[in-house]
Order: structure tokens, then sequence, then C-alpha cells
């Protein structure tokens, strides 16, 4: 966990308590107006459900939106939620800061019960936490100056400092020179940069993503998710987002949910969630990822072996264990082995993903089965002279 | 066309409909900003949420916007007397006219207020805003457009309204038009004074219409 904080960034690191984040979430002060966050020790920013539960009343009966979530989220990480739509990533992210209340259960952020803080002290939890939304949220009416500082202004940060606090923050994430614009002047990605200025400007220890780049096109996705890692990397900050798109995942989160009709289908590190998926859920948001058979060796497949000329078409998973050594795969396959198609990415130095190749018929395929972590006989591709 | 006396008379009148029009509409813009604020705040679900307080306060609304203007200005003459200390004139006129604005332009308010995006008030809230602060800093600010675009059509009805001022005595251009022009058959008085009405109305537009294009440029 890098919570070093070097150079520009300095003036946000101040407030912060370095080393071990996760030890110190025990005492967290009931309100910290963000004023005080200049000289006043913070614990880190953890988050903790404890049996999360929530039922919504519509007019057609009960909607289950939660169901018994259980979960840490630790200081400093990039932590995504990942499901369909309706699966309840929204109210469980909303959960953190209040915005939506559990039926059931327990949020404590820094080991504070969020749902029994009066006014005052969600103020003052809601400073705490910078949030980001799908469709930016910024006023119209009000300049990206406006926008940026009115969590100061809002808090009684004096004029002056609020001024030179913009400044240092839209510096943060590239916005110099655009404070004086509309939002209505920006393009989606600058909008977004608008939004995680305002978000951090209040100094938080938790930053949340409402699928922050779901309305933008690839480019700037990248572009803000980089800003994102970036600002994880220099303020220390936890960032929880969600998404729907596992490609955001991969790019930033060191650890993953997935969330299936309000329930944790599965958790863990990001490699290992992408390497070996265990619940149906997560093979289905994989699925967009993997690349489908090419339709003339589909449309060639069968079941069984037809002539001696057939090909074995094999499948090798790879989960993160070793690398995918393709030299050391064509030596054990010891004859022709061609590849049909790969998709090996390496998240947070793992090699995860899967490799098609067709093997010829006399090739050992036992002995493939040591270099991948699976080892799967998908069917046997036809000759074409048949 | 037109003897001297009659000129002083529509230019007497057309400095009796100004003050009626420009007061009233002064006063409903401030008491039904507020009406309009606590009728979209005090719904189900809104940030000051007091249900039964809202359906009181929009009974009351339905129920002033029922009763046709010139019914309302004789039925409020005690309260008039109670305000103003005369039932007629000028300020005896501006009382009903206020009280029959402002729960019009409420809901026209009402309506601008209700359209801010409920995702910028989540932001608010999640930027630490207190609930007054939503109000200042995110709907009065977002909704001002169809406000002021509000405001516009408001006066001009109210304009209008001030046809029937004449009833207390109040004088106007309505009031000329009236005695003049249809008690008397006096044709030449009633198109000078709709010639009149026609520009004030159209200049009223005009310059809401420019205010409003200016706010929305943003």
């Amino acid at each position: 966990m890098d919570r070093q904080v070097t150079g520009q960034s300095a003036a946000f690191g101040q407030a912060r308590v370095f080393g071990a984040g996760a030890a110190e979430a025990v005492s967290a002060p009931a309100a910290v107006p963000a004023t005080a966050a200049a000289t006043g020790a913070r614990s880190a920013g953890t988050v903790r459900f404890e049996g999360v539960g929530k039922t919504y009343r519509a007019a057609a009966g009960e909607v289950r939106a939660l169901d018994g979530i259980d979960l840490d989220i630790r200081a400093g990480e990039i932590f995504g939620i990942i499901g369909r739509s309706g699966a309840g990533k929204s109210s469980l992210l909303r959960t953190i800061n209040r915005l939506e209340s559990p039926t059931e259960g327990r949020v404590l952020v820094d080991g504070e019960d969020v749902a029994r803080l009066d006014e005052g002290g969600l103020v003052g939890l809601r400073r705490r936490i910078g949030m980001i939304f799908q469709h930016f949220n910024l006023l119209s009416a009000k300049t990206v100056r406006a926008n940026v500082g009115l969590p100061l202004l809002v808090a009684g940060v004096p004029a002056a400092e609020i001024a030179t606090r913009v400044d240092e923050v839209l510096a943060l994430v590239g916005l110099e020179g655009k404070g004086d614009s509309y939002p209505g002047r920006l393009s989606g990605g600058q909008k977004q940069r608008v939004g995680i200025a305002r978000a951090l400007i209040s100094r938080p220890e938790i930053l949340l993503c409402d699928e922050a780049t779901s309305a933008l096109d690839p480019e700037t996705t990248l572009s803000i998710l980089n800003l994102l890692r970036d600002i994880n990397r220099r303020l220390g900050l936890t960032i929880v987002l969600i998404t729907h798109e596992m490609s955001v995942i991969r790019e930033i989160c060191q650890r993953v949910l997935v969330l299936d009709r309000g329930r944790i289908a599965e958790e863990g590190p990001v490699w290992q969630v992408f390497g070996a998926p265990k619940a149906e859920a997560t093979r289905a948001l994989l699925r967009p990822l993997q690349q489908a058979l090419p339709e003339d060796i589909a449309a060639r497949l069968g079941g069984a072996r037809r002539s001696l000329r057939d090909g074995t078409l094999v499948e090798l998973s790879f989960a993160g264990a070793g690398p995918a050594d393709l030299g050391a795969l064509a030596q054990a396959a010891g004859a022709g082995l061609a590849l049909v198609s790969a998709a090996v990415d390496r998240i947070q130095g793992h090699a995860v993903g899967r490799i098609l190749v067709v093997v010829a018929p006399d090739a050992r395929i036992e002995n493939l089965s040591a270099l991948a972590d699976a080892t799967r006989v998908l069917g046997y591709v036809h000759d074409t002279d048949d | 066309m037109f003897t001297t006396q009659m000129i002083d008379r529509l230019w007497q009148a057309f400095f009796d409909t100004l003050p009626m029009v420009s007061v009233s509409a002064g006063i409903a813009v401030l008491a039904g900003i507020p009406l309009a604020v606590f009728l979209v705040t005090s719904g189900p679900g809104g940030i000051f949420a007091a249900p039964r307080l809202n359906r009181v306060a929009g009974t009351l609304v339905n129920g002033f916007r029922a009763v046709p203007f010139i019914v309302l200005l004789v039925a409020l003459i005690p309260f008039t007397r109670l305000v103003t200390g005369t039932t007629i004139g000028v300020w005896a006129a501006i009382v009903p006219l206020a009280v029959s604005a402002t729960p019009f332009f409420a809901r026209i308010a009402e309506v601008s207020l209700r359209e801010v995006d409920p995702g910028l008030i989540e932001a608010a809230q999640s930027i630490g805003c207190r609930r007054w602060h939503i109000i200042r800093h995110v709907l009065l600010p977002e909704a001002l457009p169809g406000i002021v675009g509000g405001l516009t059509i408001t006066v001009v009805t109210m304009i209008g309204a001030s046809a029937m001022a004449g009833a207390v005595g109040a004088g106007g251009l309505g009031d000329v038009a009236i005695r003049y022009g249809y008690q008397r058959f006096d044709t030449n008085v009633m198109l000078a004074v709709i010639v009149i009405l026609v520009a004030l109305v159209c200049l009223v537009q005009f310059a809401g219409d420019t205010v409003v294009r200016r706010l929305r440029a943003r």
C-alpha cells in the first residue's frame, strides 16, 4: 500500500496519518469539519459492512436490493464492485455515505456506525467521503471554480483559502485555466475531472465512484481511470468504485466484489476472480472480454474425431499461477500446435486469460496440463477435405 | 383625435397600472418563491418532507387559484382594509393582485424547481451540503431560468387582471378602456389603450426572454 505523498500533492497529504492504515481505523471522530482536516489526525478510510440488507417497499411488493453483505474494504486500496444493472451495486455504494440507509445490518466507516450520526455528524462524514457520478452532476449555473469550491464554501472556509485550494485541486486533475468556464462548455472527460476535483477538495479519505466512466468514450475512460489510479497512489485515499464493465475493474482495481441479485457472488483479488471465476455471475460478466470461437473453426467443430487428420481444439486457461510460455507449450505438445486465439492479460503481475490452440492428432495433450492452470478439450476440428 | 384631457387621462392611467403591477409582482416574487420551494421540498421524499403540511399548502394554493380575480377583489375587501387602511385606489388593488399572483407564480416556479435533476441534489448531499445549502446553491440557481420565464408569464397575466382594478377605483389602463371605450363608445380611447397594453406586454415578454436566454447560455 503506497501511502507516500510527494511533490505538489503534499498539501493534500498533510492531514493524513502515514503508516499502516487499517490498524488505525478504530477511533474516528464523530465529525471532522473540512477546515480541521489540516490539523487533526484521522484514521485512514476503511469501510466495513456487517450483514447489510436492504428491502424496498414498492407497489408491486417488496424488492430485496441487498442481502447479507459482509465485507471489509481496506484503507488505501482500489476496490471494485461489479454486477449487472439492478444487482444492487448503486445501493451498496450509497450506504457508505448514507445517501441510502440499509434496512438491516451496519455500515462502519473507520469503525463508526454511519446510521448513528445526527445531521451534523452526517455532514462531517460526507466531507470525509468524496463521490463522483456517471452523469457528473455538476451545477450548470456555477462556474468550474464555484462548483469545485462549493464543498468548502458550505463548510464555512474563508474565500481566500477556497481560492488557493481550488487552484491546487484543478492542477491535480489537469484542468488549469478552465476555472472560469461553465460546465456546459466542457467535454465529458473534462466534466468528470471537475467532478473529481469537487470530490477531492475536502481532502477526503474515501472516494466513491458511481459508474464514473460509463458515460465516457473508451479513450477518455482510460484517462480518467489513470487519473484515479494516480490520485490513489499520491494521496493514499481509498477508492470504492462500481461498474458493470469488467475492463474497468481489470484496469485499476486491486480487489473486486461480484454482486448478483443483491448478494455477494464472489470476492477476492482481481487476478484471482478473473483467472478462475467461481460464480456463474462472474463468468457471465467476463464473457464480453473473451473472444468467441472463430466462425470457420466453429463450423468444423465436432464432439468426436472423424478422421485421423482431425486436430484437437484445446482451451488452456491461465489463472495467474505461472507464465503463458508458448515455447514450452509447443515443445510439450510435441507436434503441430496452431494458435487459434489468445486473450492473456497481465493483471497485478499475473498472467490471466485463455489461449485456444489446435494441436495435431498425435500430440500429447496431457503434457499441456502442467503448463496451464486448466486444460480442456473443446472438440475436434474436422479436416476440410471431408 | 384626442383631447389634451384624454391624453392626460391615459398618461395618468399608465402611471396607475405601472405601480399596481410592479409592486404586486414584487410581492408575488417574495412570497411565491418561498411558497414554491416549500411545495417542492415538503412533498414526499423531499428534503424537508412534511406530506401533511404539503397537502394543506397545495389545497390553499388551489383554492386561491380557483377564485376569479374580480371575485377575489371583492372578497378580500376586509383584508385589504386591514393591510392598507383603505378599500379604494391603487394600494387597494395591489393587495388582491398580489394575493392572486402569488399562488399563480408559485405553481409555475414549482414546476421549474421540480425539474432540477435529483442527481444534483444527491451530489450536493454527498459534498456535505445542509438542506438550506441545497435550496440556496442548487435548487434556486438551477431553476432560475424557468423561474424568470414564469415571472414573465405572471406579469403579463397581472397586466390583464389589473384592468379589473377599476372596480375598487384604482384606475389604470384597463379602467380607462372600460369606462370610456366600452361605456361611452369612445372607440379611439379603447384602441389607444389596446396599443399601449400590447406594447407593454411585448416589452415585458422581450425583457423576460432576454434574461432567460442569457441565463441559459451558460
